[in-house]
């Protein structure tokens, strides 16, 4: 169970806000606005309460206090509620005397931090679906708490550094205006920052600028591979549209210098710009494991959480369809397959009902080694996958018994009557498995959890069940012919 | 030839010959078709044919589309999976028989989708529901007197309200799946095949799951993420059912050339009938086997499924191979009859 610091969220709007004030306040023209520039107002003492919760700001003239609230209330954003709009301002703003306090409406923090928990369980989501086709349930649970639950035999360390962390990338130029020995006495200049970094031990603080160039969200896509010089694992990403052409122009005008990159305020690297970055792509290398390559990767992939998250309680539960109803599904699976062999006997005989329910068998068998194999989870959706194969893997010996007996009808012989029987059914069973294992790779690609567990067993029975419908049964009929070199087809 | 009559089969389904005239019922088919999906959405705006949508859209508060949303709300019998509910968590003395639990919860009144849970230890348990009418409180207290009932001095955490299963990106990656592969299936089914029969393919499929959510929505089934895999699951079985009848009609098509399509459409449904009925049996017989002894937990899903074989066997018959009687023979069949007429 994990709780959303919403407290965070509030903060960072609060700072926006604050960032937003001082432009305002000082007469700069927001993007998209029109009209002349306003007169500055002057002010002073502008800061955020400790916590975050409040922004004061002192108005140095009465007489500018009218015109200032003004300023500051045009900063607000429209609040939406699950039924759409239900405020038209964020903000509440106080003021006593000329000392001014902003600080955010009950509404507002209640639509934000719901907000915060939906954008971090698709978050979680997006992380967990990467990682591979384990099934894991994620519910809210009353205002801001999220509940997380996998199967027993995913490893719940690896699962909560993959979901405690914000992710939250940047690329941020260094400020190299003084030396970190005194940045690290206290002299900090405004607009920078101290932050540590943890890979390289001789050089344990960098002094970054606040603003950052690029951000995360301006990744469209994010891979562990090599460095082809060192051999070390990196992470290859690519910026889209804005951020390469963000990044192109910074680099540009900052050849030679250094510039940061930063995760979750710590310096990954602070690598030199060389020379001018243009193509939209680059590596992030400091000292990874081929492990934390890959997690990397896929939590960039994944993209940041609004907020950080605090991991409140972590149990052991037991499967949710409880043990019973497993039970319940694999007694009814046994009675399933006795029906289906049942049936297959009466309706095609002992020899080649038989040799169906042969290739049934290593069929099964095959199915549930590849799903071992990958370690993926028998949920209700992935039953209902195997159960679908099944049906397609006996269709597809119905349909080649079925057309046997019909080039047997037509007066064929044994021997041609198989053969044209198989070679035509072929055909069918190609055509119809080509279409569901399209459709199934599809919801595989686009899907997401339980979608994903259903077509992933459907396209792993689809490529067993032809193997098996085909090749084991056609090697079964042909020793069969040769042993007994039969006119008449039992079928 | 031999006289000797083979022993096997047992049972024959179906006369080796047919020679049914299922084209001439297509008329009839196409509307009941139409008829059907029409009360689909009657279905859908009524609450599965309970309630008047007018009323319920005057009594609605808010703008015209929340007032829509108010009629589709009751759409479905949406499970815990979609709507959220509330969650309680039980200590008991000893050890609990979860079997025993979910048995005392399972139809009560007052209760919907009663889902339990264990955790840490086996005397502890989670258990989580949805109000019937809306009611939380009193929800809680049956819930409360039933495990009481069943499990002597049991004692009770603080409930807690948690959110639905299903994120909107849930929703939206299905949907953008689902239509991803249907446009799949029609450019593969029009590469092999011909265009209209990819068109005719993609109608039969909709025409299946808007039914299958008709049948949910009048029948009640509860609505839940196993209903998306039923879902899945029929649409699967339709389309490979589809696929079996275009391949006859494609090889007849070229075997028969001067013979109209609605004759070659009878043949082809008639020589894969025994086929049709002996899977259509197979997969009844291992549905009717799951349903039987398979617990409520997937009951839901099985019938749902046993509906979906059913749809989908007369969509492939009847909605997707006469649909490509709509359009005129050309293009490509024209080319694949001159290819092989240009055969040696």
């Amino acid at each position: 169970m994990f709780e959303v610091d919403k407290n965070a969220v509030f903060k960072q709007r609060l700072e926006t806000v604050a960032d937003d004030l001082t432009g305002a306040l000082r007469g700069v023209r927001r993007a998209g606005e029109l009209g002349a520039r306003k007169p500055p107002i002057a002010f002073s003492g502008r800061g955020q309460s400790s916590d975050g919760s409040v922004v004061r700001v002192t108005i140095t003239n009465a007489s500018d206090l009218p015109e200032a609230l003004d300023r500051i209330s045009k900063l607000g954003q429209p609040v939406d509620g699950s039924n759409g709009l239900i405020a038209d301002t964020d903000l509440v703003v106080k003021n006593t005397a000329n000392n001014i306090e902003i600080s955010l409406s009950p509404e507002a923090k209640l639509s934000m931090s719901r907000r915060a928990v939906t954008q971090s369980i698709e978050v979680i989501r997006r992380r967990i679906d990467d990682t591979g086709t384990k099934e894991p349930s994620i519910t809210r649970q009353g205002a801001d708490r999220i509940v997380v639950q996998a199967p027993g035999e995913s490893d719940p360390e690896k699962l909560k550094s993959l979901i405690g962390q914000t992710a939250k990338l940047t690329f941020q130029l260094l400020d190299e205006s003084v030396p970190v020995a005194e940045a690290m006495a206290g002299r900090i200049p405004p607009g920078s920052v101290l932050l540590p970094q943890p890979s390289r031990p001789e050089e344990p603080f960098v002094l970054v600028k606040r603003r950052a160039v690029v951000s995360g969200e301006n990744l469209v896509d994010a891979r562990p591979s090599f460095d082809q010089r060192t051999n070390q694992p990196v992470v290859s990403f690519r910026f889209d549209g804005a951020g390469s052409r963000a990044f192109g122009r910074v680099s540009t005008s900052n050849v030679g210098k250094r510039f940061a990159i930063i995760l979750d305020d710590k310096i990954i690297s602070a690598p030199n710009i060389d020379e001018p970055i243009l193509g939209g792509s680059g590596i992030i290398s400091g000292g990874f494991t081929v492990e934390s390559a890959a997690e990397l990767a896929t939590l960039l992939r994944g993209g940041a959480l609004p907020a950080p998250l605090t991991i409140l309680e972590q149990r052991t539960v037991t499967a949710e369809l409880g043990k019973d109803a497993v039970d319940a599904g694999a007694k009814a699976g046994v009675i399933a397959m006795v029906l289906v062999v049942i049936f297959m006997l009466l309706a095609y005989g002992f020899v080649f009902g038989g040799f169906s329910i042969i290739a049934l068998c290593v069929n099964v068998t095959l199915i549930f080694a590849g799903m071992s194999a990958v370690g993926a989870t028998l949920t209700l959706p992935g039953i209902a996958g195997l159960v679908l194969t099944l049906g397609m893997a006996v269709d597809a010996n119905v349909l080649i018994y079925e057309r046997m007996r019909e080039e047997f009808a037509a007066g064929r012989s044994a021997a041609l009557a198989l053969d044209a029987g198989f070679s035509r059914a072929v055909v069918t069973i190609i055509d119809s498995h080509i279409t569901s294992l399209l459709s199934a790779l599809i919801l595989f690609y686009f899907g997401s959890g339980p979608v994903r567990g259903f077509a992933w067993t459907l396209s792993l029975g689809i490529l067993t069940s032809v193997f098996t419908a085909v090749l084991v049964s056609q090697v079964l009929i042909a020793l069969w012919y040769r042993k007994t070199r039969a006119k008449v087809l039992p079928i | 030839m031999t006289t000797k009559k083979p022993i096997w089969p047992f049972i024959r389904l179906v006369p080796k010959q047919t020679n049914f005239g299922f084209v001439r019922f297509a008329r009839m088919a196409a509307s009941s078709s139409v008829f059907l999906v029409f009360l689909t959405f009657v279905a859908f705006a009524t609450g599965g044919l309970r309630q008047n949508p007018i009323n319920e859209f005057n009594e609605a508060s808010g703008g015209f589309s929340q007032k829509m949303g108010a009629v589709f709300d009751e759409a479905f019998n949406l499970g815990i999976d979609f709507k959220g509910g509330v969650s309680i968590e039980a200590v008991a003395p000893s050890a609990i028989d979860m079997a025993k639990v979910r048995s005392a919860l399972h139809g009560t009144p007052g209760l919907r989708d009663p889902q339990v849970q264990g955790f840490d230890k086996p005397n502890q348990i989670m258990v989580r529901f949805l109000s019937e009418n809306h009611n939380n409180e009193q929800a809680i207290q049956t819930v409360k007197s039933e495990l009481t009932k069943v499990l002597p001095g049991v004692q009770f955490s603080p409930p807690n309200v948690v959110g639905s299963k299903v994120s909107s990106e849930l929703y939206r990656n299905g949907i953008a799946a689902l239509v991803a592969a249907m446009a799949m299936m029609l450019v593969y089914v029009w590469f092999r095949f011909e265009l209209q029969m990819g068109v005719g393919s993609v109608v039969a499929l909709l025409h299946d799951v808007i039914l299958v959510l008709g049948f949910l929505s009048v029948t009640r089934l509860e609505f839940s993420l196993t209903s998306i895999a039923a879902i899945l699951t029929i649409i699967g079985y339709s389309m490979n059912d589809t696929v079996v009848v275009y391949d006859r009609l494609r090889e007849n098509m070229r075997k028969w050339k001067s013979r109209p399509l609605s004759e070659l459409i009878d043949l082809s449904t008639n020589e894969t009938l025994s086929r049709t009925i002996i899977t259509g049996m197979t997969t009844l017989l291992a549905l009717f086997g799951l349903t039987v002894v398979g617990g409520t937990t997937i009951q839901s899903f099985t019938i749902a499924m046993i509906f979906g074989v059913f749809i989908g066997t007369y969509s492939s018959i009847y909605v997707a191979a006469p649909f490509s009687l709509l359009v005129p023979r050309g293009g490509k069949a024209q080319k694949l009859q001159k290819m092989d007429d240009d055969r040696p």
